[in-house]
Order: structure tokens, then sequence, then C-alpha cells
């Protein structure tokens, strides 16, 4: 440490009432909160669940207004925390910035690449995952039209509708997808009654299964979709259990995974471009006895064998981010 | 009456407002198993204890000195501008076009440029409740606050269709040139070896916020267009007598005050952000209602009132950082602070003029009776 | 002095109905009231005078229960009795009409008595026993109303004779009337007067709250008089004189009557040609105004209040839209398009003494000196520079305004709100007096002033007038107008009534006219249709 770091982390510690700052890592939430039912709350789970294994703490802050990203980025950073790990694609540019000033610090960021020689970038494949449950509503689908209610109308989200309308089409060319996104801005991902609404909406289009990738939304997407008797398909978490008989599957993004794994990585983490999608069990499709009952031997023969030519490279599927586009789906 | 001396009026209230405020967040911080010293130490290291904590501090001061004078010079009109929040966030706009699309070969040449875009942009905003205010009786309180939906939509659609870079997932623009960067703390007042203000936010915009204090002083009480304003928003039946035009007057302090909000944006988006991002604005226009009911509306008391809700942010930040408050506790505690400092002025005034009386009383009667003239 | 009865032998005749001792409230550092005491014996009109803010009203308040006084004891029939509030003054059997009616607009005249005195939850019973009492006392006091009328539909008068009634209804023995005659003709005021005595016939206890010393010469049978708090004296009326009694208020000899010479008109310097507006809600409140000012000369505008004096004024002042023509020397005055606003008034040397000097003639909140500048605060002498004013500039000029108005305290930094109705007023006259226009326009120059003050103000309106200037004067107090006008026209109903000239006219004339009965035989500017005698109630509460 230089000495004005010293002296900057001697004041924190000062300002603490228990001087135990240094060397914990650290986490941070995006302004969504960590109880978000989703992703960020995923993150918490995975952090939880290495604080129960080794009995260590961490560090943790929800930021409330814009400048705190870059604060509490270096403020973590110079009292020693190590690694320093965020939530979401917004803290991209801050990181960019942040990330040379301290090149003794770790830094891992989901769901955003930022290429620095201290920063580990961990994304997933999401369209991966997504045609895997794409090929399930296809198949199980009896009115052959599958809805899609998306979170906020960003690239990420529309990866996931892309992979997803590409599933079904793969099991089912005749079938119909109906896209809808609840809004443009961060409002939008916790926002279940306009969710409810949009399935609702796309229930009268015919729609007899949903894909909520919508955070909180999703809530009120699975929580309509089992009123009015149609199948739903969860997201991030496993969320089989919430409506057991109606929630289809749920497309999995082990964002838990990443935090335990960068967590207990520790000082040591490994850096750079990490990807997580089928092959390392970073996106995939949840069973479980909530939904076994409705998922037939036949389709999960199909989702496998699909799941196995993606892995192994014989079939791809279309990533939207790669060119903004979608072969199966118009936005 | 003037039953209490000014200094107490001005002084005296408030903090005895403040120390109520903080003795109860003191008894929520204790309620939820927290030590409330240790939370104020937090607090006020964290947000002066250091060159780092006054960039935040400071930051976020810079922000409520110009929506708190936005909402006071329109409340020297009667006018209650509370669509602060919009008309900053249009100024944003104006603020992020220009950096955007001017080539400027350094930032003192954007940042004049960079304030007459945000302040035309606010003021734009602001003219459409004015106008409809003064010509067609619509009450400025409701247009303004629907205006300030409006914007946050129009904010929205601007970001996400038009200015939004190609394939980034943000709504926010595409970074502004480092010829518009404008020069933080850090970069100023870094001598040596030790950098000062290290990855402080707060920048130039600062001391053009004090000029901005010290103009709008002059605006109100010095020129002929202030004393209309004031002498309108005391009563409008006398300014009709005295020729002064009611339409005028709102439409002229509202487009100032949309201007001062709009101005706000170059500080959080000029000088913080660098690019445009959704919620630049966070809630610093309806703070700066609190900032101007506290500092009575007038710039010194907006800066001091401005300064304190600047410590507040910085502190709050700093004690979900450090401690296990939580962040909506965090919040709890700047609304106490809002709540008696704007809302139950009364509460403290009242039982304190009682005793200014009591103590009055005790004095001999000539010296102190008011000066109710003698016939 | 003549006698006093506070502590007379007559008390061991009854004991009185009011009996106030030590009565004591302070206001923040004010003492409206200081160790008041007063006796008021049963069957007798008590009248009770002094200036505005002597304390007649915060005494009255604390008798009807609004104010809690700080100490002192009141007797009601001699027993002891506490008023918290205004229920309870009620039940003592006192009754209040204040100065400004509080009645519902859009109720009949039956359901304002009944409002808040209702039998039972059903309302017919109450009305139906209402409708007779309210019979009964219109044919014994002369209150007569028509029960189903609305409010907004009937005269002032009759409003007032409603609160009467309202009293009445809830079994008043004491009445208290605060300043009742300050909206009504001298006719309205002289069948008010006959109610009153015959409430007295009937045992009934009146106090009469008052700041006209005529009104009390003639009605009252003991006076009070009030100043800066304190009780000063009580009397007997017939053993004292309006002068005195005007000694007894200001607390030195004053001077009732304005000197003047008779006047020296020159040339016509405003001149109005059938003057026609309409208010916010279409109605023609000007129905053909046409007059004439000279320089030299002051015209006096009489009238009931609300009959389109403020309205002539709010036109030739600039702040209200109005159809037909003016002049000023000669010049026309825009009344319509951008320049009719208060500034290019005064541009063209039209000074403005508003009716209302708290609403419209000064910002209570600004300090005198501001207010010095309040609207002139464009005038050339009053800049620094191009952009800043010249603050230093207006407190010199306004501690010389001060000196030469005697305005007191002649503290310029001191808030306007807190000098008193005189002072406040003497402000705006020198503002206004010291532009030396051409025209100078005057609403109700000494309403709430004090008698001291008003003296003052006659004097420089009149030097005004001696400069040559033209005055128009509008003042709702026929006594002001007959003494201080030249020229008198009487307004009634948005119409000129009639004009006289001063000293060859009386109160008995002007107050017909004032009531909308004119005969064309004298009036040179009568506008009544076909000539036939006119009678009409005067304009609708304001």
């Amino acid at each position: 440490m230089t000495v004005m770091q010293r002296l900057l982390g001697a004041s924190a510690v000062l300002a603490l009432s228990a001087g135990t700052a240094a060397a914990e890592p650290a986490l941070i939430f995006d302004l969504g909160g960590k109880f978000d039912k989703s992703f960020n709350e995923a993150a918490f789970a995975g952090a939880q669940r290495w604080a129960a294994e080794t009995g260590d703490s961490f560090r943790e802050i929800e930021l409330t207004s814009e400048a705190q990203r870059e604060q509490a980025l270096r403020r973590f950073a110079e009292a020693g925390a190590n690694p320093v790990i965020m939530t979401g694609f917004a803290f991209g540019s801050v990181l960019g910035e942040v990330a040379p000033d301290y090149p003794d610090t770790k830094f891992a960021i989901i769901d955003m690449v930022v290429d620095q020689p201290n920063v580990r970038s961990v994304v997933f494949n999401e369209h991966e995952g997504s045609f895997l449950v794409g090929m399930m509503a296809g198949l199980k689908t009896e009115t052959n039209t599958v809805g899609f209610i998306g979170g906020m109308d960003i690239p990420l989200i529309r990866k996931f509708a892309c992979g997803y309308a590409q599933g079904v089409l793969a099991a089912n060319p005749d079938a119909n997808v109906v896209a809808n996104m609840t809004g443009t801005t961060p409002a939008a991902w916790n926002d279940p009654v306009k969710g409810g609404e949009l399935t609702k909406a796309q229930i009268s289009q015919g729609a007899d299964i949903v894909y909520a990738a919508a955070g909180g939304t999703g809530v009120g997407v699975l929580q309509v979709a089992a009123d009015e008797g149609i199948f739903s398909i969860g997201v991030d978490s496993n969320q089989n259990y919430l409506h057991p008989g109606s929630v289809l599957t749920s497309m999995l993004k082990r964002v838990d995974v990443a935090v335990y794994d960068a967590l207990t990585q520790g000082t040591d983490l490994e850096t750079g471009f990490n990807v997580m999608g089928l092959a390392n069990y970073g996106v995939g499709v949840a069973l479980d006895e909530n939904n076994e009952a409705i998922v037939s031997y036949d389709m999960l023969a199909q989702v496998y064998a699909a799941a196995d030519k993606i892995v192994s490279g014989e079939m791809m599927v279309h990533d939207y981010m790669s060119d903004d586009s979608c072969p199966a789906l118009e936005f | 009456m003037d039953v209490m001396p000014k200094w107490a009026d001005a002084l005296l209230i408030p903090l005895i407002s403040i120390a109520i405020a903080f003795v109860i967040s003191a008894g929520v911080i204790v309620a939820i198993g927290e030590d409330p010293m240790a939370a104020l130490n937090t607090m006020v290291t964290g947000a002066l204890g250091s060159s780092y904590g006054w960039g935040y501090t400071l930051y976020y001061t810079t922000n409520f000195i110009f929506t708190g004078l936005a909402v006071s010079v329109a409340f020297h009109a009667r006018m209650f501008n509370i669509g602060g929040e919009g008309q900053a966030m249009l100024g944003g706009v104006g603020v992020a076009l220009v950096c955007l699309f001017i080539p400027f070969p350094h930032w003192s040449v954007a940042l004049p440029v960079a304030l007459i875009g945000g302040a035309l942009f606010g003021a734009a905003w602001a003219a459409i409740p004015a106008y409809l205010q003064a010509k067609r009786g619509s009450h400025i309180v409701i247009t303004t606050i629907m205006f300030n939906f409006i914007a946050g939509s129009l904010l929205v659609y601007l970001l996400v269709e038009v200015l939004k870079p190609p394939g980034a997932m943000d709504p926010a623009t595409a970074k502004f040139a480092a010829s518009t960067h404008l020069p933080t703390f850090q970069d100023m007042f870094s001598f040596g070896e030790k950098p000062a203000f290290r990855g402080a936010p707060a920048n130039v915009t600062f001391f053009f916020a004090l000029v901005s204090c010290f103009a709008v002083w002059l605006l109100i009480w010095r020129t002929r267009l202030g004393y209309a304003i004031r002498a309108y928003g005391h009563s409008e039946p006398a300014a009709l007598y005295a020729g002064i035009s009611p339409t005028r007057i709102i439409m002229i302090a509202m487009l100032i005050s949309g201007g001062l909000s709009g101005m706000m944006a170059i500080n959080t988006v000029m000088g913080e952000a660098e690019r445009l991002v959704l919620n630049s604005v966070e809630g610093a226009g309806f703070i700066g209602i609190a900032v101007a009911l506290m500092g009575r509306s007038h710039p010194l008391g907006v800066l001091l009132a401005a300064l304190l809700f600047g410590f507040l942010y910085q502190g709050g930040a700093e004690l979900s950082l450090w401690t296990n408050v939580p962040r909506e506790l965090i919040v709890v505690i700047q609304a106490l602070v809002i709540l008696f400092t704007g809302a139950l002025d009364n509460m403290v005034r009242m039982p304190l003029e009682k005793l200014f009386l009591l103590f009055r009383r005790k004095q001999p009667e000539p010296a102190t009776t008011s000066p109710k003239p003698a016939e | 002095m003549s006698e006093t009865t506070s502590n007379g032998g007559a008390a061991s005749v009854a004991a009185p109905a009011i009996e106030l001792k030590g009565i004591s409230k302070a206001f923040g550092p004010v003492q409206a009231n200081k160790d008041i005491a007063i006796r008021v014996m049963p069957g007798t009109i008590h009248g009770i005078i002094g200036e505005n803010g002597a304390g007649k009203s915060t005494l009255m308040s604390i008798l009807y229960g609004f104010y809690k006084a700080d100490s002192g004891q009141i007797f009601i029939n001699g027993k002891e009795t506490t008023i918290p509030d205004s229920q309870a003054a009620i039940g003592a059997g006192i009754g209040m009409v204040f100065q400004h009616f509080k009645l519902v607009e859009n109720f009949t005249v039956l359901e304002n008595v009944v409002l808040g005195a209702e039998e039972g939850a059903r309302l017919m019973p109450s009305l139906s026993k209402a409708r007779k009492l309210l019979t009964e006392l219109a044919a014994e006091y002369e209150l007569n109303v028509d029960p189903d009328k609305k409010i907004e539909d009937i005269g002032v008068g009759m409003q007032q004779r409603v609160e009467i009634l309202k009293a009445l209804y809830r079994k008043a023995e004491i009445l208290i009337l605060d300043e009742p005659t300050g909206v009504l003709t001298p006719s309205e005021a002289d069948h008010l007067f006959r109610i009153l005595k015959g409430l007295k016939d009937e045992g009934k206890t009146i106090i009469l709250i008052t700041h006209k010393l005529r009104e009390i010469m003639n009605v009252t049978d003991t006076v009070s008089v009030m100043r800066r708090g304190e009780m000063t004296a009580t009397v007997k009326t017939r053993n004292t004189s309006p002068e005195e009694l005007a000694e007894l208020m200001v607390g030195r000899k004053v001077l009732l009557n304005v000197v003047k010479l008779p006047a020296t008109p020159y040339a016509k310097v405003l001149e109005v040609e059938n003057l026609r507006v309409k208010d916010d809600s279409g109605v023609e409140r000007l129905k053909g105004v046409s007059l004439s000012v000279c320089g030299g000369e002051i015209v006096g505008i009489a009238g009931v209040a609300g009959n389109g004096q403020s309205e002539l004024l709010e036109v030739l002042g600039g702040y209200r839209r109005a159809k037909g023509k003016v002049h000023l020397n000669g010049e026309p005055i825009d009344l319509t398009g951008r320049k009719s606003d208060g500034q290019s008034r005064r541009e063209k040397g039209i000074a403005h003494v508003p009716e209302d000097r708290q609403r419209e003639g000064l910002i209570l909140d600004f300090h005198a000196w501001e207010n010095v500048a309040f609207g002139y605060h464009n005038a050339p002498e009053y800049q620094k520079n191009r952009w800043l004013m010249d603050n230093r500039a207006i407190r010199k000029d306004t501690v010389g305004k001060m000196e030469r108005f005697d305005v007191r305290p002649p503290i310029p930094s001191l808030t306007a709100k807190n000098f008193s109705g005189g002072n406040q007023q003497k402000i705006v006259l020198a503002r206004e007096i010291e532009r030396n226009p051409e025209l100078l326009l005057v609403g109700q120059p000494t309403r709430g002033v004090d008698i001291g003050a008003i003296e003052f103000i006659h004097q420089q309106l009149v030097a005004l007038r001696d400069r040559g200037k033209a005055i128009l004067l509008v003042s709702v107090e026929l006594d002001e107008i007959m003494s201080l006008a030249d020229r008198i026209i009487v307004m009634f109903d948005g119409q000129i009534m009639g004009e006289r000239i001063a000293g060859q006219t009386d109160e008995r004339e002007l107050g017909l006219l004032m009531a909308g009965v004119t005969d064309t035989g004298t009036s040179p500017l009568a506008q009544s249709p076909a000539g036939a005698m006119r009678v009409g109630n005067p304009g609708q509460g304001r």
C-alpha cells in the first residue's frame, strides 16, 4: 500500500467500531437493491453460501446514487478489500477507469466485459440456456403460440429472447413467438404488475407458455400464468417452486456460482474473460420435483441432445449481441 | 410581529431542528442495534474528515446549490417550482448535446457553451408550465410535477432511441470527448506527491455554483427585476397596482428557475459522469425544495443548507459502506432532517418564540417593545 | 371631563349585564388590552370608541370567547363567568354581529338563522319554528327580511339584519355590534339605529363598537373610550361632546373639520367619457360613467361601497381594462392595450393612493424604504447603473419623505406592517404626492387611520390641490367627502346619480342619491331612465 492509501484507509478504519475491514472481500449491488428475487439476490445467495462454508465475512453496499459507483469501488479498494465483486453491466465504464489505479486489487464484474489485467469479467451464454427452454416451450405448446416477456429493453435481454425464439422454432417450426419488453428503464426490472398485464395480453393472443426474463417483474408473470392455467418459464434462479405444476422450468443463470467462485478464489482471483455457458454449467435448465410431472421423457431427451450438440460445437445458437440482430425474432 | 431577532430565526431554528432530527435518528439507529455515536462519527469523518470526503460532500452540495437556488428564485415570485427534477433532466440533455456534437478544443470553451445549453433546456422545460400558469391559470405545482414525469419519459426516449450508442446496454450516451472533461478538485488542488480529493467528483462547477449564489443575491436584492419579482411574490394585487405585469414576472422567474436547475447538469453530466445517464439527477430537484425552505430562499441560506444535505448524502454513503445500517434507514435519516427543517418548522418556532417573549418580558419595557409607532 | 360612572351609584339598582374587571391580553410584545374595567347596565346602549388598534376588537373577542384573556374576570348579570369559546358566549346570552358577516351566501335567510342552532336531527321542525319567530321579531323590531331569499340576493343592510336575527334566535340578551355602519348608507344606518333602540326598550343590552363620533352621540347612553389598549374614560353620552371624545381618543386636541380655502379650478385635467367595465364574472360594474376633474379641485365620489367606485379607480390607475374614453390634459389614455398598466399611468403623471393600502398600496413585508420606491422602482433617480438599483439613494429619499410627512417612527428599515395604519398611509401619500402628479387618485384616504393622522392627510391633499393639481377622491365616509371635496359626484350601481357642489348640499340629499333615488330635475348628470324615481338596492355585497 502506498502512504496515501494507508492514510485514507486509516481514516476509514478510524470510522469503524470494529477495525477489521482489511482483506475482506466486498460485494457491490447495483441500484436495484440486493433483494430483487432474481439477479442481485442470486449474487447475494452465492456470497452467503461462501460465508457459511468458510466462516469468513464480506463487506457489501447497495448503491443509492450514480456517483457512488466509483466511490464504492475506490473506497473498498483503498480499504484493502480484495476481491471487489460487482453485479451488473452499469459498472462497466466506471470499473474501466478505476481498475488501473489499484493494480494490487482484483475486481470481478458480472454481465460485462472490462478489459483490464486485474479484472475478471464474467459473462453468461444466456442464449444457450434460453435456446433449451425455448425448445421445451416449442414442444409443450398446444396453441403453437408462446410468449416472451423481457424486463428492460437492452441487448442482453434481447439475447435471451433471441435464443429462446431459436429454440422454439428448432423444436416446432410452426410455432409463433410473441415478445414484449416491460420497459426501457431500470424500473422495468421491478414492475410485477405490468409483467402480469403483459402476460394477460399474450394469453389473449393465444400464448400458452410465457418465458419471463425480467428480474422482479417475472414474479408477476409467473403469478398470472399460474392463475390463468398456462405454463411459464422462470429465469436466473430456480423458480420452479414458486408455482409447482405451472412453472414449466427455469433458465438457470448461475450468478451465485460466479460470485461463489470469485470469493473462493479470493485474492488469487483468476482474471480475464470468464464465459459461463452450457459447457461449464453456467447456464442450464432446472429440473426438480416441482416440474417433473409436466416435463415428458421425450422432451428431456430432445433437450439433452441439443445441449450436447451445443457443447460440442456441432450446433450454433446465434448470439444477438454479436451483431445486434436475430434471425428468429423481430423486435 | 418580529418576536425573535433575525439571527435566531435564521440560525437557531434550523440548528435546533437538525438537532432534533439527529436525536430521533439516533433512536432509530439504536433500535436496529447499532451504535449511534459510531454512526455519527462515520458520517462526520467520512464526509468532512478528509479531502476525499469533502470532494464528495461538495459535489453533492453543488447539485443542491443549483436546485435550491432554482426553487428560491421561483419562490420569491411565489411560484412553487416542484419541477426542478425535470428541468435538471432536460438541462442534462442540453449539456450532453453540446458536449457530444460540438468539437471543443478545451474545457474552458466547452464550459460556457454547455452552461448555456443546460440553462436553455432547463428554462425551456420550465417555460411551458410558466406559460400555462401565467396565461391559463393552471396551477404551477400541478404542471411542474406532471412535467417531471414527462421529462423522465422524454429522457428515456432520447437515451434509448436516439442518443444511446448502438449495442450499448446502459441507457446512456457515449462518453464525452476528453477535451470537454472538467477539471476535478483532484486535478486542481493536487500539489506534489500526494493527490488531494482523490477520485472525488467535485469539480470546477462548484465555484460556478458559488458565483451563482452571488448572482442570485444580486438579482433578487439589487436589481429592478428582483424587486419586481419580490413585490409580485408578496402581493399580486399590489404588483398590479404598481404596474408590474404578473405574466412577465411568472415567465421570467420560472425561466431563471428552470435555467438554474438545468445548470445543475454541468456538475453531474459534464463534471462527474462525463456522459448522460438515465438517473443523473437523482432527486436533487426535490432536495432543492428542502434546501430552499431551510435556506429561507436566501442564497447564503441555500449555500449552507446545500452543504448540510451534501454532508448527509456523503455521510450516508459512508454509513452504508462501513456499517450495517441499511440504505433505507439512511434515507429515513435524510427524510427526518427534511421533515424537521422544512415541514415542521413551526414546531420549533412556536415554543422558541414563547421562550424569547418570556425572556423579553423580564427586561425593562421601553427598550424591548417592538417599534409600534406612537400616534 | 364630565362625571364618570365607572363607580357611580347606579349599580345599586341592578347588577350590570356585563362587568369586566382587570382584563389584560398581550399578543407577543404588544399589549392589546391592559387592565380593562367596564360595566354595562342592562337595557342600555353602550358605545365603545377608539382608534384602530386601540384594542376594541380584542376586548370584544375576549367577551365572545375567541381569545382567552391573560388575566381578569368576566361577570354576566353579576355572576362570574368563564367564556372559553363562542358556544359558551352564546350560552351566556351574548350575541355578536361582526363587521364582516358570517353568512353562507347560497343559503336562505331562514337556513342561515338556524344554522348551528338546529334542534334534533331533523331540520324541518327547527325551520318552521324559526319562521314563526322571525315573523314575530320582524313585526316587533322592524327586522323585516324575506326568510326564503338567499343571502347572495339581498342587500348589505338586510344581511346585517339577518345577523341580528341570528343572535336573537339564539336568545341573546346582550348584543355586540362591531362597526355596524361601515357598509351602510345613511338611511340604512338610521334604520339600524331604530332597531337597536327598539331592542333596548325591550330590555336588551347593546354594545356598539365604532370609530364614528356622530353615531356615538346619536344612539348611545354611555360611552367608553379606549386608547392604546387602555380604557381611558367612561362617560354619560349626554354629558360629553364629540370634541371631548376625540381628545380622549387621541390624547390631544384635534381639529375635526378641514380648513381650506375655496377652490380655484384651472383647465380640465381628467376627462372620462362613457366608461364601461365588466368584472371577471361578466357583470357590468361601470355603466357608462362620464366625469371630469380640473386642476386645483378635489372631486369627491360618494357612494356605498361596491357601486363601481373601486373599478373606476382601478381603470384610471391602469390595472383594469375598460371601454370608453379617458383623456389626461387632452391626451388619450390607453384603456385596453399594452400601455394600460400602472407604469404607463405613472409616466403620464397619474399617481394613485389605492383604496386598500395593505393589499395594494404597500408590500407589508417590505421595508419602508422599499415601499417608497414601489411603483417607481424604474425611476432613474433610484438606479445606480444599468443593472443595479441604488438602494442608498432610495433610503436617503425615504428619510426625507418620512420627515416631511411626519411618519413615525422615522426608521426606513422598519417593515411596513409594523407601522400603524395612519403611518402606513402617510408612506403611501408621501410616495404619491411627492411625485407632484398631474392627477392624484385617492381611495379611502383615512380608512383605518387614527384621527390625528386624518387631520394631517387632509391637509396634504388640500395642499396638493392648492398647487393646481387635480384630485379624484373616493370615500365611503360621507363626512370626509363633504368636508374635503369641492365637487361631489354620487355613484350608485355603476352609474352617476348626481353631482353637487360641496357646501350647497346636505347629508340627506346625498344619502338619497347614494341609495339610488334621484330626481332628474336637479341633477345635471342624471342617467336614470325616463326621469322616473329609481329605487334599488346597492349592489350585492361588494
